[in-house]
């Protein structure tokens, strides 16, 4: 019988740690079963997003009317200079630097400071807010001004406005769900009642923001900057 | 940062006090378990029912004046729709996933209760929301289960007004009730088992669930995606998968979308759907067979490697159900070569059922001779799968009744033998009482001889070029009338095996109060699930102490022990230590 404890496996390096981890009783990876459920939660909703990002490569290749130029439809004129994907610079900034204070308020959660984390939380959940905000006015400008709609739109293929629509409300759909959980969390935090369980609770929220964020980037790319 | 693992933890346990906290709103997964199991037993059985009416109308056409070919259609789709989805998938993981995992590696619950719960509760309601389809005007989809665009959402579809839709929305629902669940079951293999309990010494039935159930959680997004596409182009008036195309005489809306997507997606979920299923069937049955045999499994090792290896290749063969779909030759090189690959673990773990048999202390008890019949029926399912997954074979096999001949052998009957074995082997355990012998052996005889009365033949009619899904054949020139004798005899065999379902329900229904009292461990089986203090389990699994494991699951007849079983919490004693060097460890 292999008697190795647990403890025993931090001390190997490297692959043979690994395989001492996963061949240890009790549990496969050191950390706590929420933050493993979230990881794995992950792995499904990138399956979710990349299945959704390759339709649309798909569709838009396979499309027979041309495809309208992006920068073209997502610029703005801002005091009369014609600035094209300008909104989308700034929403892409504004989501990016969420999950920076999202990772200093895991810092300061399981450093204990209490106060900090919640105060670095609500910013995190406002500059998401702000984020579906700005995708609301682009959303908005895009139906009324441009006249796109989900079934077609003047400027060429119709699968333009259905994958626009339909990818970015998904991904905006994470965000607002991501908000919500992130002010519940900061709540619970505020009132203490993670004293005793341990923190935990705020890296795992963070995980799920950084995976929201991640994901935009890509949407960015593929969608904007195509 | 330091954590304890769960299980060194020691949770206060909130015993359920009502009725109404113990038995519906419950948060105990055994007890979710069996309400997953009577669930998809009873659209099993719908299911079921529509099947025999399907036969009627092809055993004896021009007969039954209430089968129209719109209501054939509808019977074919949602007979299929509900045996993959809500009965094989929700009764395996949800059902059996839920009961075994925390009693096999040693856990009082699965990680996450609560989640549990509403898993089962979205399940009940997916299914809800796909038998209102029969209530709503027009009836459920008539699309074929693959809900192959453009004609799923087109006009002359049955259900093309509210059936799709709610066949569409009810998939949606349960996927998010499957991943709920899902993130449970693995979440708690990996992270809940007891002292001891390694990940090479938990039984293959977990190795099994826990494999699928990753493949769940990866396959099913594509089909989740491919179902939001599909409403859209319904709903919204996109053009995903529907290019600009007549229908009636008339142009449609649509424009330059593409349907052969769809079967991309929807196939890159559809097979390994197959061995979400396949996979927890393979893993019940080894330790049935290993359990009735007294003998150890034969290569344990390599049936959890070939487990994760077809687990992993399934994600790269979809493409062979797209053979007819036009593709370009090399990718249909590639699909063939990597579906042939996957006839290696598979033979393997077919050839190590055979050798844990051989010169086995066999007891044929109603779940081996399930067991045993699965080996039967895989191994003709499995040995057509090798002529469809050749390019140049399917081609003229393609979308006859030799397909439907090979998914019933392969995917229908041996899951279900294996489920019939389970059901029988762990009902003990479950109930506290034995299901009736005899009872059981006839329902084996009739079932096992009936699938293969009612599935040999159809491997004939598809080399005849029989096409499937059509709603008569009568009056094809190429047909041949022996055709029409052969798919009478089909009907009729079909019917007894359906009918002899009842000797099942009868059973279970009957010995859960008249049945024998079952001793502690009936099977003498070695796994955790049958040490607990009480059978059956009570809330919690264990009492106050969690058990330790000291050996793998498979100690049946050990040279020099004093039964012809060691359970798994039994410490290795000094003797056995000096017997048997290098034995598994």
């Amino acid at each position: 019988m292999d008697t190795r404890t647990r403890e025993d496996s931090y001390t190997e390096p490297g692959v043979s740690g690994m395989v001492a981890d996963w061949a240890a009783d009790k549990q496969a990876f050191d950390m706590p079963w929420g933050k493993l459920m979230m990881w794995i939660f992950l792995l499904s909703d990138t399956f979710i997003f990349s299945i959704f990002l390759t339709s649309y490569m798909n569709v838009r290749m396979s499309a027979t009317a041309e495809w309208p130029n992006p920068s073209e439809v997502f610029a703005l004129e801002i005091a009369g200079v014609h600035l094209p994907l300008i909104l989308i610079a700034i929403m892409t900034f504004v989501l990016i630097t969420s999950s920076g204070t999202m990772a200093m308020a895991v810092n300061c959660a399981y450093r204990r400071d209490r106060r900090k984390t919640v105060w670095l939380m609500t910013a995190t959940a406002l500059l998401g807010a702000s984020f579906v905000g700005m995708q609301a006015f682009e959303w908005t400008k895009l139906i009324v001004e441009e006249g796109v709609r989900p079934w077609g739109n003047p400027m060429g293929a119709a699968q333009f406005g259905s994958t626009f629509f339909m990818i970015t409300g998904f991904h905006g759909m994470h965000v607002t769900a991501g908000v919500i959980y992130l002010a519940i969390v900061a709540r619970r935090v505020a009132k203490g009642r993670y004293e005793q369980k341990g923190y935990a609770i705020v890296e795992i929220a963070g995980l799920y923001w950084h995976f929201v964020d991640l994901v935009w980037v890509f949407i960015f790319a593929f969608f904007y900057l195509w | 940062m330091q954590h304890t693992a769960l299980a060194d933890q020691t949770l206060e346990l909130h015993d359920p006090r009502s009725f109404v906290t113990k038995y519906i709103w419950s948060q105990d997964h055994k007890v979710i378990a069996i309400q997953y199991g009577l669930t998809a037993v009873f659209v099993g059985l719908v299911a079921l029912a529509l099947s025999a009416l399907m036969r009627l109308q092809l055993g004896f056409p021009d007969t039954f004046d209430f089968i129209t070919p719109g209501a054939y259609l509808q019977f074919v789709t949602m007979h299929g729709m509900i045996m993959v989805i809500y009965l094989l998938t929700a009764l395996l993981l949800g059902g059996f996933g839920n009961y075994l995992i925390p009693l096999m590696v040693g856990a009082r619950d699965m990680v996450f209760p609560y989640m549990n719960m509403l898993s089962f509760w979205v399940y009940l309601l997916s299914v809800l929301i796909l038998l209102a389809s029969f209530f709503v005007p027009g009836g459920p989809t008539g699309a074929g289960w693959t809900l192959y665009p453009p004609q799923a959402i087109l006009e002359g579809t049955p259900g093309v007004d509210w059936g799709i839709v709610l066949m569409l929305v009810s998939l949606a629902v349960f996927i998010v009730a499957f991943t709920m669940g899902g993130l449970n079951y693995v979440t708690t293999v990996l992270q809940a088992r007891t002292r001891g309990m390694t990940l090479m010494r938990m039984p293959l039935t977990i190795w099994g669930i826990f494999t699928a159930t990753i493949l769940g959680l990866l396959a099913f997004p594509a089909l989740l995606v491919s179902a939001i596409m599909m409403l859209l182009d319904k709903l919204a008036g996109t053009s995903f998968f529907m290019p600009a195309l007549v229908s009636l005489g008339e142009s449609l809306e649509y424009t330059g979308g593409s349907p052969v997507l769809f079967q991309h997606l929807f196939w890159f979920f559809g097979h390994p759907e197959v061995y979400i299923v396949a996979l927890p069937a393979f893993g019940m049955v080894s330790d049935v067979l290993a359990c009735h045999a007294r003998k150890n499994i034969f290569g344990y090792r390599m049936m959890v490697w070939a487990i994760v290896f077809i687990g992993a290749l399934s994600f790269v063969v979809w493409a062979h159900h797209m053979y007819v779909s036009g593709m370009h030759p090399a990718f249909g090189f590639f699909f063939a070569t990597t579906t042939l690959i996957i006839a290696v673990p598979t033979a393997i773990k077919v050839y190590n059922w055979v050798l844990t048999l051989w010169r086995g202390n066999i007891h044929l008890r109603v779940p081996m001779l399930f067991a045993i019949g699965f080996i039967f029926t895989f191994v003709h399912g499995g040995l057509t799968g090798l002529f469809l997954g050749n390019v140049t074979i399917d081609l003229p096999l393609s979308d006859t009744y030799f397909v439907v001949a090979h998914f019933h052998m392969v995917m229908g009957v041996s899951p279900i033998m294996v489920l019939f074995a389970a059901i029988y082997h762990w009902y003990p355990l479950m109930t506290g009482r034995m299901l009736n012998e005899g009872l059981g052996k006839a329902h084996f005889w009739l079932t096992f001889l009936g699938t293969y009365a009612i599935y040999l033949p159809m491997h004939y009619l598809g080399f005849l070029g029989v096409p499937r899904r059509y709603f008569a054949i009568s009056g094809t020139e190429f047909i041949p009338e022996s055709a029409m004798s052969l798919n009478a005899s089909i009907t009729v065999s079909a019917l007894i095996v359906g009918a002899s379902q009842l000797l099942f329900l009868v059973n279970v229904f009957w010995s859960l109060r008249h049945g024998e009292r079952a001793p502690r461990n009936p099977w003498g089986a070695t796994s955790l699930e049958w040490q607990t203090p009480d059978v059956p389990p009570h809330h919690g699994n264990w009492g106050p102490q969690l058990p330790a494991v000291y050996r793998w699951a498979y100690d049946y007849s050990v040279p020099g022990a004093d039964q012809d079983f060691i359970p798994q919490n039994h410490p290795v004693s000094d003797d056995e230590r000096s017997n048997a060097p290098g034995g598994p460890a």
